[in-house]
């Protein structure tokens, strides 16, 4: 064999161990799941949109409105009555719908009056995630094709309307219905967009600060061992929990920092995306109080806690500083699911499965707490919290047991005092 | 008065049993020397007795301490020094003895350090940063590190490996005033002159039984033997 053939051969089985393919094949797996799901949801949002329509005025114009919204969506629910509203948005909701549209009275008549006509839109928004707006995306498209419908129509008779009507012959009344809420003027893509710090900002912070702490906390635990400075830790007369507790609590204030300065400058960049068209979103009782700031900030600790354990838990697994680099993959991966999830989509609207996976994971739950804050929802947070909390005293009660046992510096674990061990490795010497 | 009692010691790796019913004691102001072959099971028997490996079976008792009970009351009392030891290579030769002082009586911080400072007698190097250090300077920090606390025991496991003649004869020399001095030293060497001179007693470990036990000097007149290397070979083979 060559020398380059020797070495190569080398290279490749120093690289092709366990540790370097499975983080990336289970982060493949969760990722093609996700993927899967996700493009349910889209094809989900694809189909006919379901809607409900109303049409009280029986006329030219508006019956081209009408067997356009036919033609183009599923609609369940007719009326030519608006007193029959209510029982048109329980329909549309039955059946998951997105919107009860309302043809008025005079809609032929304005139009041909030079005055735009008025399309009511009554919207059932499900979720403020990006995908979740792709429904309602779909029914502004087809009233679009109505105003081209009726713009044809125009043109086509020779109406003696003026230009700006021809070419736009309809106006949208919106009316949003979000989280029990009323939002009067509002359409749910702008609500999403008012909604866009939460949406992206908080969960890349959130991201951020994860993966630098916990990738601090992993190379600590790394480098005792490549450094062999921790068997003298473990013999220094310091409790096992001081150790585990002070690695934490390092790692927690640096990852700050540096999440900090990462974000002000991701914070710039961000701001040119944020679309919040200069709606504030008090105005609409959409408002982060003390209380609900101090949820948030007990969410974010405890799950940075919760993290951190858990990277303690891998750190104990990594021989070298190689090796940590590898185990902060399945960190990098669990904070990168909840966040791409929450970004694209609501919890609510997110399936069985997937909502559990995301409620799992403990880092989606700071990434959750201000958008649901912002509509009251307190139970998801604070049983986030506590989940939370719950996950992050097993988890260092297990990383203290694991400082207890031999497992740290010969890779096994004692099962049971005077009983033979189930040694994973002997790789030490003795 | 003995400081260390190890009796019928014995650990296991899965099916692999490392250490097979060892039991010796070592007293106060005693320099005891474990010695054997690579993989007899000497640092095996140093790192249970240091509190880091959990013990399979039998017990043992560090001056008046159940190991398996009170490990925390033993960390008080002990300094491991592993072989093949290291120390935060980001910090300076002093700023190190003074993370570990720390961990000691807060009174006491300084003159631990001042004390560890001699010890490892690293002059104005004291003040670089450890990872400019040679391997010996290494060592004698690690050994200043070690005896700065005046444990009641000191456990050193090849306490000169890789130093050349005249840093290794520095070091013994530092052991053996330390042990004088009322510490109890348990070691473990290859290096069988190293044992002659330093030891009280030492043990002889082979497949993870002592073999052999006893003075230097009684073991060479047992065996008809120049040295200790002689004995060793004897027993061993």
């Amino acid at each position: 064999m060559s020398a380059l053939g020797n070495i190569i051969r080398k290279e490749i089985k120093e690289l092709l161990t366990p540790a370097t393919f499975l983080p990336i094949i289970i982060m493949a797996l969760i990722f093609g799941s996700m993927g899967n799901s996700i493009q349910g949801i889209q094809e989900q949002a694809l189909e006919s949109p379901v809607i409900g329509v109303i049409n009280e005025d029986n006329s030219t114009f508006s019956m081209i409105a009408n067997t356009t919204l036919h033609s183009y969506a599923n609609v369940v629910f007719n009326s030519s009555s608006l007193s029959d509203k209510q029982a048109g948005l329980d329909a549309v909701q039955q059946r998951d719908g997105v919107a009860l549209i309302v043809i008025p009275k005079n809609f032929t008549e304005q139009i041909t009056n030079n005055h735009p006509g008025s399309i009511e839109v009554y919207w059932i928004m499900k979720g403020a995630g990006l995908l979740d707006t792709i429904s309602s995306s779909v029914v502004e498209a087809i009233i679009a094709k109505v105003n081209t419908n009726i713009s044809r129509e125009l043109i086509q008779n020779n109406s003696s309307v003026n230009a700006t009507i021809v070419l736009s012959p309809t106006q949208r009344v919106e009316t949003t219905y979000f989280k029990s809420r009323e939002f009067t003027g509002l359409s749910p893509n702008i609500i999403m967009s008012m909604l866009s710090s939460q949406s992206m900002f908080i969960p890349i912070i959130m991201m951020m600060i994860i993966i630098m702490s916990g990738s601090i906390v992993i190379t600590s635990m790394a480098l005792e061992k490549e450094n062999k400075t921790l068997e003298t830790l473990l013999t220094l007369p310091v409790k096992r929990t001081s150790i585990v507790t002070g690695k934490i609590v390092a790692a927690a204030v640096i990852g700050l920092l540096l999440a900090v300065i990462y974000m002000i400058g991701m914070g710039y960049y961000l701001q040119g995306f944020q679309m919040s068209g200069g709606i504030n979103l008090a105005s609409y009782g959409l408002v982060l109080n003390s209380t609900k700031f101090l949820l948030i900030g007990i969410s974010l600790f405890v799950t940075l806690i919760a993290g951190l354990a858990l990277c303690m838990l891998l750190g104990t697994y990594a021989k070298n500083y190689k090796s940590a680099q590898t185990l902060t993959i399945p960190i990098t991966m669990l904070a990168m699911i909840p966040m791409f999830l929450t970004m694209f989509t609501d919890f609510d609207t997110l399936p069985i499965a997937l909502k559990t996976l995301v409620f799992a994971i403990p880092f989606s739950h700071p990434m959750m707490a201000a958008r649901s804050l912002l509509f009251d929802d307190y139970t998801l947070v604070v049983g986030g919290i506590i989940y939370v909390t719950i996950f992050a005293v097993v988890t260092i009660s297990i990383v203290v047991w694991v400082f207890k046992t031999d497992r740290l510096l010969t890779g096994s674990m004692k099962k049971k005092r005077g009983k033979i061990n189930t040694g994973l490795l002997f790789r030490k010497r003795f | 008065m003995a400081t260390i009692v190890v009796d019928n010691l014995v650990k296991s790796y899965g099916s692999i049993e490392a250490v097979k019913g060892i039991s010796f004691t070592v007293n106060e102001g005693e320099i005891f020397g474990l010695i054997g072959p690579n993989g007899a099971g000497k640092t095996t028997v140093l790192r249970i007795i240091s509190t880091l490996l959990q013990i399979t079976s039998g017990s043992i008792n560090i001056a008046g301490h159940d190991l398996g009970k009170h490990p925390e009351e033993i960390r008080k009392l002990i300094s491991y020094l592993p072989e093949d030891a290291g120390a935060y290579k980001n910090l300076t030769g002093k700023k190190y003895l003074q993370f570990i002082a720390n961990f000691f009586d807060p009174k006491q911080n300084k003159s631990i350090v001042t004390k560890g400072v001699e010890i490892t007698n690293l002059g104005e190097r004291i003040n670089d940063r450890v990872d400019t250090y040679s391997k010996g300077m290494m060592r004698r920090l690690l050994i200043g590190r070690a005896l700065m606390i005046d444990p009641k025991l000191a456990i050193l496991d090849e306490p000169t490996s890789g130093l050349d003649v005249l840093n290794a004869q520095e070091i013994r020399k530092i052991i053996k005033t330390f042990s004088q001095k009322g510490t109890t030293i348990l070691l473990s060497s290859h290096n069988m002159l190293e044992v002659e001179f330093l030891c009280d007693r030492i043990a002889l470990i082979a497949n993870g039984r002592i073999v052999e036990e006893g003075k230097p000097v009684d073991l060479m007149k047992k065996y008809h033997a120049q040295n200790i290397e002689e004995v060793f070979t004897q027993v061993v083979q």
